[in-house]
């Protein structure tokens, strides 16, 4: 089984914040622009969770989570 | 919903709001909400549209660019009947009530100012500003109104700073703020006080762009963005962030007051204070209704809302969804689930909710440690509060008192 992987859309993003709120050891925000940073596209079990929350929650849907598929590829959106 | 069942049809909002029951919304809106997520709408002087009341259906239309908040478009209040009149677009700079690209233009440069970085940073100069205030209020001495002495002046010194207001003039521009937000002003006063901050706001843009300080609006003139746009941006920023805010607070710590295990456990334990600040948010969700137009036909909820249609969202019965969180109606500081609406979702989310749950975190805990015998001054159903026509739901006073310390 392939690692949880994520993806940002920084053109998308509207800058509330929500993400780096929710799981700030895999999300920031670029202290210009206000925009999302990703920190860690492959989080580590412990912050999954959290991560998976973060892309529920962000507003502008700018937050892909990839699922894990068993056979390895990466599979469409969570949300 | 089952095809061909009849629609739920709600003909007009409630004015006001159980008695005994302040923080729930009206009981029209949660039967609203049992019927089934969507109603119909019958808008002053007839116009049919709608009113959601469900968590995901709300959630969905404000993530759906088909929905829009233009301005000039929403020619029906769901409680005014404004006739013929043709409502302007939205002025520049007031970016809430526009959509893309317009929106982006204004937003963009604020969102590097907003951040969750920004805000904790900030954390030390709030902790600063509310000690001086609860300092004045044990200066003073019990009883004080809450709402004069604590609630409001919080967050209108933050929003001088982030703008820049010169001291001198913070106390003149606070009082005008105040007069035509606090809904209790006569039309003719509120127009002069409008009149006195709109001129008052298009001098400090002026001023900043000459001799540049350290806040938002100064950075601000870096940009691309016309002095009247900056203009519009302040009035926003002052308009959204004011208000709710100091609602907020005084709500919320009549909440608090109200349930007192629930304030006992989160003196115990300060960590509980983040999901504190969350559950308050939900459960008394301030901004509680906003509205937006259909640009195009639009399937809903197994309903076609026509091109042009209103659509009210009710926020703050969205929040006590029971199919998004169980027990809606009960305040539980350790609840778990998260995303609640008191901020809006999509494009238009708060700008302003880093720092208002900055704001709010320091604030609610700085009072209950001050003031550890903290209570009503008046029995309950005395406490004033803002009619349902309010855009901003709260307190207009609460008379509060606490045991003086023996020395
Ligand atoms: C607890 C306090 C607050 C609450 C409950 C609140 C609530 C909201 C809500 C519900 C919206 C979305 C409106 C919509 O869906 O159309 C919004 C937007 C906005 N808020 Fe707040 N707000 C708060 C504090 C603040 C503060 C402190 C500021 C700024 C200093 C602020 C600035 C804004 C701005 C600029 C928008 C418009 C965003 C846009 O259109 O993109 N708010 N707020
Ligand atoms: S939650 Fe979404 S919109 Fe907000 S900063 Fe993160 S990615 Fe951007």
């Amino acid at each position: 089984m392939s690692p949880a992987r994520l993806s940002v859309d920084r053109e998308r993003c509207i800058g509330a914040g929500m993400c780096a709120l929710t799981a700030p050891e895999v999300f920031d925000q670029d202290p210009d622009d206000g925009r999302v940073l990703l920190l860690q596209a492959e989080p580590p079990a412990a912050h999954r969770a959290a991560a998976q929350m973060a892309a529920r929650v962000c507003p502008s849907g700018s937050i892909t989570f990839h699922k894990p598929e068993p056979n390895g590829s990466w599979g469409v959106s969570a949300k | 919903m089952v095809m061909g069942e009849s629609v739920h049809t709600v003909t007009t909002m409630p004015t006001a709001r159980q008695s005994g029951c302040p923080f729930d919304p009206p009981a029209e809106l949660i039967d609203a909400r049992r019927h089934g997520p969507i109603s119909r709408y019958t808008f002053p002087g007839g116009k049919p549209g709608w009113l959601i009341t469900g968590y995901d259906l709300v959630r969905s239309v404000l993530a759906d660019s088909r929905f829009s908040s233009r301005k000039e478009l929403m020619r029906h209040h769901p409680t005014i009947d404004y006739g013929d009149f043709e409502v302007p677009p939205a002025p520049p700079g007031e970016f809430l009530l526009m959509d893309e690209p317009q929106h982006s233009r204004y937003r963009k440069p604020l969102m590097g100012k907003f951040t969750v970085r920004r805000m904790r940073l900030l954390s030390e100069r709030i902790e600063q500003i509310t000690a001086d205030h609860l300092d004045a209020m044990e200066k003073t001495g019990p009883p004080t109104d809450l709402v004069t002495a604590y609630a409001k002046p919080i967050p209108a010194v933050i929003i001088c700073e982030l703008l820049g207001v010169p001291y001198q003039d913070r106390g003149s521009f606070q009082e005008q703020v105040d007069s035509f937000m606090n809904g209790e002003t006569s039309d003719e006063d509120l127009m002069a006080a409008y009149t006195a901050t709109q001129n008052y706001l298009a001098e400090l843009v002026a001023a900043k762009r000459a001799n540049p300080t350290d806040d938002v609006l100064s950075d601000l003139t870096d940009s691309d963005l016309t002095d009247e746009e900056l203009k519009g941006i302040a009035l926003i920023l002052l308009a959204a962030g004011l208000d709710t805010t100091a609602n907020m607070l005084a709500l919320g710590t009549f909440a608090l007051l109200r349930n007192p295990e629930q304030l006992a456990a989160l003196r115990a334990d300060p960590a509980l204070i983040d999901g504190a600040v969350e559950e308050l948010l939900r459960y008394l969700s301030v901004a509680k209704t906003f509205m937006r137009t259909a640009l195009e036909d639009v399937e809903l909820g197994g309903r076609t809302i026509k091109s042009g249609s209103p659509v009210i969202l009710s926020y703050n019965t969205a929040n006590r969804d029971p199919e998004r969180f169980a027990d809606p109606h009960v305040l539980d500081l350790g609840r778990q689930q998260g995303g609640h609406l008191a901020f809006g979702h999509g494009i238009h989310q708060c700008l302003g909710q880093q720092l208002a749950r900055v704001e709010m975190r320091v604030a609610f805990r700085a009072l209950i440690e001050r003031f550890p015998t903290l209570r009503l001054a008046v029995p309950a159903e005395e406490v004033g509060l803002r009619s349902e026509t309010a855009d901003i739901y709260g307190v207009k006073s609460m008379p509060v008192t606490w045991d003086k310390e023996e020395s």
